[in-house]
């Protein structure tokens, strides 16, 4: 049984594709690396820190792209942007099944500064454009440095969200607010706190993420498979539905102090265990009383 | 900058923005033509609440008012930076913000942003960023994070970091840098009311913003590296 969390790119694309159907897309011998890095004197990667190609996912077609945690936290730069831009183009024109999007990004690569801000954005249009053509667009978050800034937003533009509890989304890092707010605000050290607060059990309990599994790629698997295959709603309805959600999360839980009162409001009849309390049991505990 | 005088400049047939707090929210007629304007001001950052107001004007735009063209006032120092609005999944309201903007797209509305003061990542990727075109005034500061910050995160000295900023768009605060990567269509001076005209009618559904980085020359790669990676 192999961690997803603990997984490489590359080993995270070998374990959720069908076995030997990869394909790589601009390949590492293609040395397609950035050049604001090098006018910095900073080390590249020959693949940019994104892993991107084609394959089969049990089955259907899909195009797929890991962000490589490894190299600068998985931040998004001009060179990974338009790979991930260029993949979405492709999905519209092969009209694959669904695009998986194994994400593990601390946002902007704060080294290219402007064009990584611009790429982000140029990611996101293409996520929702490619959605609009009709192919399904599914997000995977469960490696250590989560999902943050720009690429929290991106997520959230996917049709739907896999994660395991060890992985976290959010748009400002802990460390970001500690720094700017202070720790009163937020103790970046302080792991349980972080956890509740953005880990996979409390986005899964609120709706954010719309399942949640162990951290297995085995598990990943199967739950990236289901999730292409689910409807995707792009039209005015739904985007009507989301606003009366998202305003009624508001009003609820604006006035949370903590995840563990968010909790307690849903019904959850011992906020205080869930924490610890493994994914099937969360999972079962949440039918019903979760955001879905 | 006085978002009024901004207004009152784009709108020289009159307009009923107003400020609820740091959002604004309203319609302005030029040319004959009525836009739905929303935005904000006092370098605000957008938090839950101001993303929702925001999205909620866009979708009612959408759902009341077909194919009116959509003005983003941009003015905001990025987003929230707090633990409430994390726990509540400010990402998802940003998304969701997105979301309308790029609905409203194809159902047939023109989107545009005009940056009159400061645009933050956050709270500006979300919005204007999503626009068909986004233009800003010269004196406009666009950026990821302020040079004292990055300094930290990246590790680069400031100093480095300024000289950088001298020769190199990628680094650089400025609106110009953002014009010469594509990302803004042009600065306006003089006539705003002339040059939202101008930019209406320029505006179309494709993102063509790489393709204006290169040919500008501030940005060279991403459109030869999108085009490798769609057809290779």
């Amino acid at each position: 049984m192999r961690s997803y969390y603990e997984a490489t790119a590359r080993e995270r694309i070998a374990a959720i594709l069908d076995p030997g159907s990869f394909r790589e897309i601009l390949p590492p011998p293609t040395r397609t690396t950035s050049p604001h890095l090098a006018a910095l004197e900073l080390p590249v990667a020959f693949d940019d820190g994104i892993v991107i190609g084609s394959g089969a996912l049990d089955g259907m077609p899909v195009l797929i792209a890991a962000q490589e945690g490894g190299f600068m936290g998985g931040a998004v730069g001009e060179v990974q942007g338009a790979k991930l831009v260029g993949l979405l183009e492709r999905a519209r024109r092969e009209k694959v099944a669904g695009v998986v999007l194994l994400i593990e990004s601390g946002g902007v690569r704060l080294q290219e500064a402007n064009a990584g801000l611009i790429a982000v954005s140029e990611v996101i249009r293409a996520i929702l454009e490619t959605r609009a053509a009709g192919v399904p667009v599914v997000g995977a978050i469960g490696g250590q440095y989560g999902c943050f800034g720009g690429m929290g937003i991106a997520a959230s533009c996917c049709t739907s969200i896999v994660m395991s509890e060890e992985g976290r989304l959010g748009l400002s890092g802990p460390e970001v607010i500690e720094t700017a707010r202070g720790v009163e605000e937020f103790d970046a050290r302080d792991r349980a706190l972080v956890w509740r607060t953005v880990g996979g059990k409390h986005r899964y309990l609120i709706g954010d993420c719309q399942r949640l599994v162990d951290d297995l790629a085995s598990a990943f698997r199967v739950a990236l498979a289901d999730a292409i295959r689910a409807r995707d709603r792009v039209d005015l309805q739904a985007l009507e539905d989301e606003q009366a959600m998202l305003s009624t999360r508001l009003a609820r839980f604006g006035g949370a102090e903590d995840a563990l009162d968010i909790w307690r409001l849903l019904g959850a009849p011992d906020p205080e265990a869930i924490p610890l309390s493994p994914t099937h049991e969360l999972v079962a505990m949440a039918a019903g009383r979760r955001i879905s | 900058m006085d978002w009024k005088r901004i207004a009152d400049r784009l709108f020289p047939e009159g307009h009923d923005i107003v400020a609820e707090g740091a959002f604004l929210a309203g319609t302005g007629r030029n040319a004959g033509v009525e836009y739905a304007v929303v935005g904000s001001t006092d370098h605000i950052e957008i938090g839950v609440e101001i993303a929702l107001a925001m999205a909620r004007r866009v979708l009612a735009t959408v759902r009341d008012h077909p194919g009116r063209p959509i003005l983003f006032l941009v003015d905001t120092s990025g987003q929230r930076l707090t633990r409430r609005d994390e726990l509540l999944g400010i990402n998802r309201y940003m998304a969701h913000l997105a979301r309308c903007v790029d609905l409203a797209r194809r159902q047939g509305h023109r989107v545009l942003g005009l940056v009159y003061d400061q645009a933050l990542s956050g709270g500006f990727l979300a919005s204007a960023m999503m626009a068909d075109l986004c233009a800003a005034l010269p004196e406009a500061e666009i950026r990821v994070m302020n040079l004292p910050a990055m300094a930290r995160v990246t590790r680069i000295a400031e100093e480095r970091l300024r000289q950088l900023a001298q020769d190199s768009p990628v680094f650089a605060p400025g609106a110009i840098n953002y014009v010469r990567m594509g990302a803004i269509d042009a600065l306006w001076e003089g006539n705003l009311a002339q040059a939202l005209r101008d930019m209406l009618a320029r505006a179309n559904p494709d993102d063509r913003r790489k393709y204006v980085g290169r040919d500008r020359g501030g940005r060279l790669l991403a459109a030869m590296i999108a085009e490798r990676a769609s057809v290779e």
